[in-house]
């Protein structure tokens, strides 16, 4: 049977989705992509753990039960390119606002 | 748009800067011990300047040098390639200070210990060029985007 | 019309991620796990990093991270030519 938190990755990347199809604000659609790139580290973050575990430190540790540790370092990568793809979004969101003086994807008309 | 606010939480941002500032550098520099590392350390560094824009506004972010700020975050991925290129001599991004007993070369056996800084060889290094870039690049991103806003009124008159 | 769609699309799309995530392994029991235990039984002695995701970050796996600072510096050079430009005019 499907697990639960893969059921909550799925339901981040429907919820998602959703916002990138349906809305027409373009700034609900740059938080839509977020959730997707969340659900995706959350999906990464779970399929390397192990039950009982920690993180794989060894600083004031006595267990050596440790999650897999390249899931977590590849999800280091994937939040700051999250952000990176983010902060590059919004400023193109900001041109696009200055220069048609509108956010909505159906109503674009250039400022005279 | 955003103005000065007032002096209470003027004079708090200023009161939290060190403390921000100091836990940032312990992020960094523990990067090898502790959860954290560069980017998480460089963006602590950097919510100093989102909270001393929010106090301080629009005016304030005119004066932050982005020269400054392009040289650092350029110094920062320089510095990171350096050290990558430097372990070449066996391969790419070899980690050739870990256990030799010079910069960052302790060696340590394996299991639970309580944590040595003078460990990790090129790892605290690469932690350190990392967060100065992460630093530096999110304080160009945050006032510029805090302040496009205000230019964009501008051109509309 | 177009909104019927877009809305079996998704339905679609929810039906195979659900289908997906039936054939994974039950959560807390990874099937493939002979390379992360070799990082966490050898990171430490041969890196020297007490934080095995640290190890992984910046030596095992550092072309990544030299990509992944690549691109936090482009998009910070994107953003000042997207915005920074306009406000010297």
């Amino acid at each position: 049977m499907i697990d639960l938190i893969f059921l909550a990755v799925i339901a981040l990347i429907v919820i998602g989705l959703y916002a990138v199809m349906f809305k027409r604000n373009l700034i609900k659609i740059v938080v839509g992509i977020n959730i997707i790139g969340s659900a995706v580290n959350l999906f990464l973050v779970s399929l390397g753990y192990r039950s009982e575990s920690i993180a794989p430190i060894f600083t004031g540790t006595e267990s050596l039960n440790m999650a897999l540790a390249t899931p977590q370092a590849l999800t280091l990568t994937s939040i700051v390119i999250n952000l990176a793809v983010t902060a590059l979004m919004l400023s193109l969101v900001i041109m696009i606002y200055r220069h048609y003086g509108s956010l909505d994807t159906l109503k674009r008309r250039l400022k005279e | 748009m955003s103005k000065e606010m007032s002096p209470i939480v003027k004079n708090v941002a200023c009161v939290l800067a060190i403390p921000i500032i100091i836990f940032g550098l312990y992020i960094i520099l523990h990067g090898h011990l502790t959860p954290g590392g560069g980017f998480p350390g460089g963006a602590i560094m950097a919510s100093l300047v989102a909270l001393f824009l929010i106090a301080f506004g629009t005016g304030w972010a005119k004066k932050i040098n982005k020269g400054i700020l392009s040289w650092g975050e350029s110094i920062g991925l320089a510095l990171f390639g350096l050290l990558a290129f430097l372990g070449l001599g066996t391969s790419f991004f070899n980690n050739f200070l870990a256990n030799s007993n010079s910069l960052f070369g302790m060696s340590i056996p394996f299991g639970p210990n309580q944590g040595f800084l003078w460990t990790g060889g090129t790892i605290p290094l690469m932690n350190i060029a990392v967060g100065l870039e992460v630093f530096a690049a999110l304080s160009i991103i945050i006032p510029i985007m805090f302040s496009s806003d205000e230019s964009s009124k501008e051109g509309k008159k | 019309m177009e909104k019927r769609i877009k809305v079996s699309v998704l339905l679609l799309l929810c039906a195979f991620l659900l289908m997906a995530g039936m054939f994974l392994h039950e959560e807390g029991n990874p099937d493939e796990t002979e390379m992360d235990d070799y990082f966490i039984e050898n990171g430490q002695v041969e890196t020297g990093s007490n934080n095995i995701v640290a190890a992984i970050v910046f030596d095992y796996r550092g072309l990544d991270t030299l990509g992944e600072a690549s691109v936090l510096f482009a998009a910070a050079i994107g953003v000042l030519i997207v915005l920074g430009a306009t406000k010297n005019e």
